[in-house]
């Protein structure tokens, strides 16, 4: 084989990887719909998308609504944030403008390692840590709501957060620094002022990722979150997210019938949604490399 | 030398770990001069101009003996701030590096952090500002569009006046032209002679003809010496050191 063919085939294989995961990407975005679509032949999409209960098991007359689930996962999810971000970009900047050499080569990987932990043993320390300490705080019952899960949350967007901030940080040019400092700007004035607001693109787009992150998590928010079938009223009552939702009605049900379509119209909503989210972290962060380059 | 010292390094020794890269510097800064440091590269010199407002200190590892001054204080005395040298003694840089921010914001800025609220003092010092550093005429129609969009010489000019608008009394450049037209560089010159009435400054530069036009004195620096300093036209006429006349004959650099 002469060398021309031999790149040629080179180039052929990468050429089929990449194609490949779009394919995966299609195939999956595909089998939902055509699991999720019979679902609405007998119920409509206005049912779907304004009903505020959520019931399939009723004996009259079931009900298939988005809403209480949907806000359940914008409760937790904007939760989590809201814990997340400050606290990401805090431990960030620390990272990248505070700590030694030292100190960072070490956090910084330890931070990474936080999120290889499994979501499981997360949601274990919700229900044995985390609830019994909010049921004290708060006088509810046992601890299991939005709150408990908005927290775990945090804790697992946060390594995302706190290692693409830094990066961004890292990659703000030195001579934005030195000009800040030569004005007479304190070093705390330069990384809020200076580095953050130049790596504004970059930071966003981690905090992006880490909502993806956040509302896509299925096992840490079932174990901690209560689960109670009702519309949510307020972050320590018991919430049932999306994903909980169809990771525990899709083991039970049977196959090829409303209700089981209607999970895959759930799930076809969440797949939208984290494809939104990623998809706008993914142009930020594009956009972010450009203007640096 | 009949003029005022405004700042005065003795006996400067100074180390990157155990690297000596400055050996024993005894120089004077003179008010409302313009002090010219020339030398080839790596000869230490933008070094030495980084000690003057303390700037060696984001190098971790940096270690300095000996002592410099501003008007008779030890600048490095562990009870000095460094945020107010470098609110006495201004740097323009070797590339232009206006903020990702508005024309505006850039010279607001450095009188922000420096606890400046009074929103009609700070416009008055940016139009105040961008006049002395001959910007305003070509800037004052977009003072709110980002720095970015200038070009090279404008951005340096935006430098300028950032570092003039908080007041300092002197101001230091390092190789301010090295990435500048012909043109631009005729106007940041020009900018610095008309500078030198009201500051005091201290000027590194490659560029000989650039010291020889813009300097009162200059210094010689090589290998991590100051080989010679002295006032600007005894240094290009009469050179007292074989190494200086080489260097400003161009033999070597």
């Amino acid at each position: 084989m002469n060398r021309k063919n031999k790149e040629k085939l080179i180039e052929m294989f990468f050429l089929f990887n990449g194609i490949l995961v779009i394919l995966i990407l299609v195939g999956i975005f595909l089998l939902l719909l055509k699991n999720a679509l019979p679902a609405f032949k007998e119920v409509s999409l206005q049912h779907f998308l304004t009903k505020p209960i959520w019931n399939p098991d009723a004996y009259e007359q079931p009900t298939y609504g988005l809403l209480p689930m949907l806000v359940s996962s914008l409760m937790v999810t904007v939760g989590s944030l809201v814990v997340a971000v400050p606290l990401g970009i805090g431990t960030a900047a620390y990272l990248s403008d505070v700590a030694s050499p030292r100190v960072r080569e070490i956090a910084k990987p330890l931070v990474e390692i936080l999120a290889g932990i499994p979501s499981v043993v997360v949601g274990f320390l919700g229900i044995v840590l985390l609830g019994p300490v909010i049921s004290r705080l708060t006088g509810t019952y046992n601890g299991l709501n939005a709150l408990n899960g908005s927290i775990l949350l945090a804790v697992m967007a946060l390594p995302t957060i706190i290692s693409l901030s830094e990066d961004a940080l890292g990659s703000v040019p030195r001579a934005y620094e030195e000009a800040s400092l030569a004005l007479g700007a304190n070093k705390w004035e330069t990384v809020i002022k200076v580095k953050v607001p130049a790596a504004a693109s970059g930071i966003l787009a981690a905090c992006m990722l880490g909502m993806g992150r956040a509302i896509g998590e299925t096992m840490t928010v079932l174990m901690a979150t209560g689960n109670a079938a009702e519309f949510p009223r307020s972050f320590l009552g018991p919430v049932k997210t999306m994903t909980s939702t169809i990771a525990i009605e899709l083991g039970e049900v049977a196959y090829y019938t409303t209700h089981f379509h209607m999970l895959f119209a759930v799930g076809l909503i969440l797949f939208l949604i984290t494809f939104v989210v990623n998809l706008c972290a993914d142009i930020i962060f594009h956009k972010h490399t450009r203007v640096q380059a | 030398m009949d003029k005022k010292i405004r700042m005065k390094a003795k006996d400067v020794d100074f180390y990157y770990g155990p690297v000596q890269v400055l050996k024993r510097i005894d120089l004077d800064i003179f008010e409302n001069n313009v002090t010219a440091i020339i030398g080839p590269s790596g000869c230490g010199k933008s070094t030495f101009i980084r000690l003057l407002n303390r700037m060696h200190e984001l190098v971790s590892n940096a270690r300095l003996e000996g002592s410099i001054t501003l008007d008779g204080k030890d600048i490095m005395a562990p009870e000095v701030d460094p945020v107010e040298i470098r609110r006495k003694v201004g740097m323009v840089f070797q590339k232009p590096n206006p903020f990702p921010k508005s024309i505006y914001e850039n010279i607001a800025y450095g009188l922000e952090v420096n606890g400046v609220r009074d929103r009609d003092f700070i416009e008055q010092k940016v139009v105040e500002s961008l006049k002395k550093s001959a910007l305003w005429e070509e800037v004052k129609t977009r003072l709110h569009e980002s720095a970015l969009r200038l070009s090279g010489g404008q951005q340096q000019r935006l430098c300028i006046a950032r570092c003039l608008a908080i007041e300092p009394e002197v101001v230091l450049f390092d190789e301010p032209c090295a990435s500048l037209d012909p043109i631009s560089t005729h106007k940041v010159e020009a900018l610095i002679l008309e500078l030198k009435k009201d500051y005091t400054i201290v000027i590194v530069t490659h560029n000989m003809q650039q010291a020889a036009r813009v300097s009162d004195h200059t210094g010689f620096f090589y290998m991590g010496e100051l080989v010679e300093f002295d006032k600007t036209e005894v240094i290009f006429t009469r050179p007292r050191d074989k190494r200086t006349e080489d260097y400003i004959t161009g033999r070597f650099g």
